[in-house]
């Protein structure tokens, strides 16, 4: 079928703002039609320098100055002038409207594959998924960051550069452990926050009178102290920094503040981390879905579509693991072939797809597609529904890698036995616990030296790497008096012990 | 609908204050680096940014993570032989993936020992002659001074256009018919309650009515006045001994040192003037081009270039207004009563004059003592120092000693 001459939006690499604006609004059409649920769109024009800086600040449009920021633009930037790596596309924040980044030497294609795949794609994900619903503010992001930078600026004014860099360098190497999993953090408000940090100073300041301090002390004998020493926390507690911000002995206010910024950060990113496959499938899928039907409709010519699949395969492109190139599983591949994969059980089952997806088979895709999206992250998205046909495709094979033993052994491959052990193993390396160690505060002797015991969950005899030891330094710096870590394995209770005393105590 | 924006003409440079806090916060590490590259770089080239690199182990930044060892499974793609129970033997490193997913950076970073990246002119410089200064530079004439600031003086009832202040001007209107009305207002009050004529009634409101909007008098200009800024001027005087004795490779050494010197004071200073000596068994004054780059052998009379100097500094350099700098570079090869001499006329006639003189030496061999430097060492004095470099590696520390900032 050749496209209408005249439907055709335009033809060549060339762009411009009006071009961009109808391309926006055509991909707008279709992705209504298919039902996809977005934030309003915000399409911000950029240059590959400033491309560069975005990528610094971990993709926020603003952030707080801290030399690891510089670190990270300066590693991007040689990489970038070396050759040794492409810039991304596309950048997309997580906000109310969603911030798309376009760069200005993409070709016209080019720019509409990213909108498709961030202003729709992406966008629609930040709005739907459960995760990102329960636990990030969208439309408040940008004013914290416009507040916390604000904040630690008239910090560093203050109480001096160094003191403010140490602060944070601290609370970054804390930040994967600054996250709540199980309940909701308030939403963010960049004035509530000015509000709510006034009066918890104001608080303090009212509360404190020194004549607590001459009141006699109550004698006790050793037996009532200790029938009233409890342990606290009285439940483990894993969110690191929250219990630093409450709880430190010496911390002082504005460094409180300082934990709670990258805290909500931390929290920020936590959804981003677990739905990586998910999100980029999701994005890709539908970038293709819906520059696929711009063509079925005449709105874009052959010259276009193929610089978009060129592009596309190079994303969707799983090298093998005995390639060079390879990095472990792409999440771009894995996650438009699962994607795909549904829409081709729902539409095109076979006998297989039968025995194994009886609840999805024959139902409509756009529906099937939306609840996944909904309320999946990436363990349960695979847990669910990849599907043998995928793992054949893949040739995903499962290895293990034991301690004991002097060689790998394959675990599972894609066969009739192999399936449901590939699909459940995959799921787990999708596990927060298999990236992030799981270490809680146990004890904090409020009573006594104030010292913090963390307990280390060793899962199957995984240690720790060597800069354990470093971030509890970190720790104990914010903290004030020695920190503890027992290195803990089911079954055999406390193996190891790291133990930190404050520098200069 | 969605909104498209433009920000390509935002600032470039966001992350410009983030890179300096980088660089900062690892100077140390990087004026090593720094310093192995003056080494090895042509005296030409001096002067440019360069690649620098810092132990990657030394700017991680700690975080709790899971490490090699202990049991675990991982799912690759890309089966062709496998079957369920093969035997494959491990890799040396344990590799395959490391920690399972998304791995890719880490393994990046292992095959790199330092992250390398490029200093710009500006930030190579800067990390350069870091705390580096002229000792004892004094801010001695306020004559002659040529720059100026303009420091903000109040108003004036004249000025140009450019420099109307509205909101004074507007003021002062404001005050001025608040002014001139009030006694009319009143006026006009006291005929209404005593039921005036309305013709009075109308002149009057006419009169107030007439009072201006604004006034030429109203208006006033920011006025900015003048002042002279007070500047320290200083000069170097640059020795340098070019006798047959200094060969090639001890030329190349004083070059160095100078070439640093200059730039150091080139770039710190605005005003300080620099004389270039050259001697052989007689001195001369050249210019800048000709003190680095042309040939020239003989004997040797360190005395011809003290004699000039003092020369040159009764002629145009008068201590009262200036700051003295001496540096001199010699293989410390003189001979018969010269070094004597040199050293007597150096401390009588020259060190007084001199905020700082140093002398730095390119012996043949670490141990011996030449004569220069035998005679130079008995000189006494605060503002005399001496050092001896030997190889290229030494220039740059034997400068940043000699001219380390003074922390009082």
């Amino acid at each position: 079928m050749r496209p209408l001459k005249d439907s055709v939006l335009s033809r060549g690499g060339d762009w411009d703002f009006e071009l961009l604006q109808r391309y926006d609004k055509e991909i707008g059409i279709i992705a209504k039609e298919f039902g996809l649920d977005t934030y309003p769109n915000q399409i911000e024009v950029i240059a590959s320098e400033q491309m560069l800086d975005a990528y610094a600040s971990v993709g926020l449009p603003i952030s707080y100055a801290h030399w690891s920021y510089g670190k990270e633009f300066i590693q991007n930037e040689e990489a970038y002038r070396r050759g040794q790596r492409g810039l991304a596309y596309e950048l997309v924040i997580n906000s109310d409207p969603c911030i798309a980044y376009l760069m200005e030497d993409n070709s016209m294609p080019m720019q509409a594959l990213v909108i498709a795949h961030a202003c729709y794609g992406h966008n629609s994900f930040f709005k739907g998924n459960y995760l990102f619903k329960q636990w990030t503010s969208a439309d408040a992001i940008v004013d914290y960051m416009v507040f916390a930078r604000k904040y630690i600026f008239e910090c560093e004014q203050r109480y001096g550069e160094a003191r403010v860099e140490e602060t944070l360098d601290a609370c970054h190497a804390l930040m994967d452990h600054g996250v709540d999993r199980f309940h909701r953090p308030s939403p963010l408000s960049a004035e509530d926050e000015l509000q709510r940090q006034h009066e918890r100073e104001e608080h303090a300041w009212k509360q404190y009178d020194d004549i607590w301090r001459t009141l006699p002390q109550k004698r006790d004998d050793g037996a009532n102290v200790k029938k009233k020493k409890r342990v606290f926390p009285p439940e483990p507690q894993e969110n690191l920094l929250y219990f630093i911000e409450k709880y430190s002995p010496t911390l002082e206010p504005w460094q409180r503040e300082i934990v709670r910024i990258v805290r909500k950060l931390a929290q920020y990113f936590y959804p981003q981390g677990l739905t990586k496959v998910m999100n980029e499938g999701w994005a890709t899928f539908w970038h293709y879905t819906l520059l696929n039907s711009m063509y079925d409709r005449g709105l874009v010519d052959d010259g276009f579509m193929f610089e978009i699949l060129q592009s596309h395969t190079n994303v969707v492109m799983q090298p093998g693991f005995d390639h060079p190139a390879y990095s472990g599983i792409n999440p771009y591949a894995l996650g438009f072939a699962m994607m795909r994969d549904i829409r081709r059980i729902c539409e095109e089952p076979d006998d297989e797809d039968r025995a194994w997806f009886p609840d999805i088979v024959g139902k409509d895709w756009r529906e099937v597609l939306d609840f996944a999206m909904r309320n999946y992250k990436d363990e349960s998205f695979i847990g669910q529904y990849l599907s043998p046909k995928l793992i054949r495709e893949f040739h995903l094979f499962a290895i293990a890698d034991e301690q004991k033993a002097d060689h790998l052994r394959v675990e599972a491959i894609h066969n009739e036995e192999g399936y449901r052990e590939v699909r459940r193993l995959l799921s787990k390396q999708y596990n927060r616990d298999v990236l992030v160690p799981d270490i809680q505060i146990v004890c904090y002797e409020h009573m006594g030296d104030r010292s913090l015991v963390l307990r280390y969950n060793r899962l199957r005899e995984r240690p720790l790497t060597d800069d354990a030891g470093e971030v509890l330094k970190h720790l104990s710096r914010l903290w004030g008096f020695t920190v503890t870590m027992e290195i803990f394995e089911e079954g055999k209770g406390v193996v190891d012990k790291i133990e930190v005393a404050p520098a200069g105590a | 609908m969605s909104m498209i924006i433009d920000r390509r003409l935002n600032d470039r440079n966001k992350n410009a204050s983030n890179r300096q806090r980088f660089i900062r916060r690892y100077k140390a590490q990087l004026r090593r680096s720094v310093a192995d590259i003056v080494a090895d770089r042509s005296i030409t080239d001096m002067s440019r940014g360069g690649e620098v690199g810092i132990p990657v182990k030394d700017i991680s930044e700690p975080k709790f993570r899971v490490g090699r060892g202990g049991d675990r499974e991982m799912v690759h793609p890309g089966n062709k032989e496998f079957t369920t129970g093969d035997r494959i033997a491990k890799p040396p490193s344990g590799g395959g993936g490391g920690g399972g997913s998304g791995g890719g950076e880490g393994q990046g970073e292992e095959g790199q020992d330092n992250f390398m990246f490029t200093l710009s002119k500006e930030e190579f410089m800067n990390l350069f002659f870091d705390d580096l200064e002229l000792p004892r530079l004094a801010r001695n004439v306020l004559g002659d001074s040529k720059q100026f600031t303009y420091r903000r003086a109040g108003y004036t009832p004249s000025g140009v256009p450019a420099n109307l202040s509205v909101p004074r001007s507007l003021q002062n209107a404001m005050a001025r018919r608040i002014a001139l009305r009030a006694p009319l207002n009143r006026e006009l009050a006291e005929l209404k309650a005593d039921a005036g004529s309305a013709e009075d009634i109308a002149a009057l409101e006419k009169r107030i009515e007439r009072i201006p909007f604004l006034d030429e008098y109203d208006l006033r200009f920011r006025h900015r006045v003048k002042e002279p800024k007070p500047i320290s001027r200083a000069v170097m005087f640059c020795l340098m001994d070019v006798s047959a004795s200094m060969s090639e490779q001890k030329k190349d050494l004083a070059k160095r040192f100078f070439t640093l010197l200059y730039l150091f004071l080139s770039r710190k200073y605005e005003h300080v003037e620099l004389v270039f000596i050259r001697h052989t068994s007689n001195a001369e004054e050249v210019d800048e081009h000709a003190f680095f780059h042309d040939p020239q052998t003989g004997g040797t009379v360190v005395m011809s270039a003290l004699n000039l100097m003092i020369e040159i500094l009764e002629d145009r350099y008068s201590p009262s207004q200036w700051n003295i700098y001496g540096a001199q570079v010699s293989d410390g090869d003189a001979f018969g009563s010269d070094p004597q001499r040199s050293a007597m006329r150096l401390s009588k006639d020259i060190l007084p004059l001199c905020r700082y003189f140093a002398y730095v030496e390119i012996p043949d061999s670490p141990s011996s003592i030449t004569p220069l430097a035998a005679a130079y060492s008995q000189i006494r004095d605060a503002t005399f120092a001496m050092s001896t470099v030997m190889d290229r590696g030494d220039v740059y520390p034997v400068l940043r000693e000699l001219f380390q900032r003074e922390t009082a």
